[in-house]
């Protein structure tokens, strides 16, 4: 229990997917103009990730570890293909499913929930997770050992990114009212602020818990 | 038609100033910041990500008639991770301590917007030669600016230039800015280069 809380906490300030890794970034600036659809992104992207990363999971330590299909065959190279076909095909069905019963929410994602399939953020918990599988839960707090840890993991993170995109948000639709010079506008001054912001959030680095 | 007609000039460099994927289009950002705190890794993935847009619009544009276009976006992500999967191996085996440092990255080239864009936005409609060139110039136009971050940060981080010290500079206590090997910093050095490209070509066009 205390591992998931620590990992929890964790995935969420320190491993934060934005300001320590720069994952999904593209979306992460396109998309923040204004609070309310940064949210729906953010939230979609949790579901997502809440979905895919146990999946991922169960596939590498079921299928693709060394041992597992076939014995002294470690299929791990093929872990990019099926990791981003899982990807694709869940956000299809999510899609699809979302669609299907509650229309007024796939209405307010609208374009986002496709583009879902290439956020970086969504490869990159997947790819993260494969890597943490090795190491030893007894002496590292972001080992992943069993299913539990996996989903905790997503969970943390998506809400890390949630909460990332939100608040730039929140600060560019502030902006709008300063003065910027012309040619830092938009793009750059975007980019100044979120590297500020993660300096901000490197305070949180020695966190232990 | 000749192989260097003007259009097709145009397709090769049109990525390396104006519509620069990093600077202009705002793709590809992830992997760009993550991997420039040195210059080796930096420029080890800007030519990954260059071979990969190249072959990836290659195959593409050559099957490009015969793909349905509901299920274009699994095919080109089949491509992609096929490619992704040929340079993460070879990385593994003949540049290894890189490979340790780029970790996931690699695998991330997958989900790079500038791949899926050049495929949907070009190879879906061009040929396979004018996406070969369209590949490399994108992928060049990625690696020039990871190439200047990776430098910026990693001269004044650790005073050094693709791991050799440089001897003069490293007395200073300047060139020895923890602040630059975090990410943070990344951030900022991308926002000031973004500056300056546009300030440079608002003036050309005046």
């Amino acid at each position: 229990m205390e591992h998931l809380l620590s990992l929890f906490v964790r995935s969420i300030f320190v491993d934060n997917m934005i300001f320590a890794f720069f994952l999904g970034m593209c979306s992460y600036l396109a998309v923040s103009k204004t609070v309310k659809t940064a949210f729906g992104l953010g939230v979609a992207v949790v579901f997502v990730l809440v979905v895919t990363v146990p999946i991922n999971y169960l596939l590498q330590t079921r299928v693709l570890g060394p041992n597992c299909l076939i014995d002294g065959v470690d299929l791990s190279f093929l872990s990019f293909i099926l990791f981003i076909a899982v990807i694709a095909g869940i956000v299809q069905l999510v899609e699809m499913v979302v669609e299907r019963f509650s229309p007024s929410l796939y209405a307010a994602l609208g374009i986002f929930l496709p583009l879902i399939a290439v956020n970086c953020a969504i490869m990159g918990a997947s790819l993260f997770m494969q890597q943490r599988i090795q190491m030893d839960p007894a002496t590292s707090s972001q080992a992943i050992s069993d299913i539990t840890d996996a989903f905790v993991y997503a969970l943390g993170s998506g809400i890390g990114w949630l909460m990332a995109i939100v608040a730039l948000a929140a600060i560019r639709e502030k902006m709008a009212y300063t003065n910027v010079p012309k040619s830092l506008q938009g793009l750059g001054i975007t980019f100044i602020t979120v590297g500020l912001m993660a300096m901000a959030f490197m305070c949180f680095s020695g966190l232990n818990l | 038609m000749s192989l260097f007609s003007k259009r097709n000039k145009e397709v090769l460099t049109a990525p390396l100033n104006l519509d620069n994927p990093v600077v202009s289009q705002v793709l590809g950002i992830c992997s760009a910041l993550a991997v420039t705190s040195q210059l080796e890794p930096s420029i080890v993935m800007g030519l990954s990500v260059t071979v990969i847009t190249a072959f990836a619009n290659v195959i593409i544009s050559l099957l490009r008639n015969t793909i349905p276009s509901r299920i274009r976006i699994i095919i080109q992500l089949v491509v992609v991770a096929t490619l992704v999967t040929i340079v993460s191996q070879m990385l593994k085996a003949y540049a290894y301590d890189v490979s340790v440092q780029l970790s996931v990255y690699v695998g991330l080239i997958i989900s790079n917007c500038i791949l899926m864009g050049r495929l949907e936005a070009f190879a879906m409609m061009n040929g396979p030669w004018e996406s070969f060139l369209d590949g490399i110039g994108s992928g060049l136009g990625y690696a020039w600016v990871l190439v200047v971050v990776g430098f910026v940060r990693e001269l004044l981080g650790a005073a050094s230039l693709l791991g050799h010290e440089i001897p003069f500079i490293s007395e200073s206590d300047f060139f020895h800015n923890g602040m630059m090997t975090m990410p943070a910093m990344a951030l900022i050095i991308c926002g000031c280069v973004i500056w300056a490209h546009r300030a440079y070509n608002d003036r050309e066009k005046k």
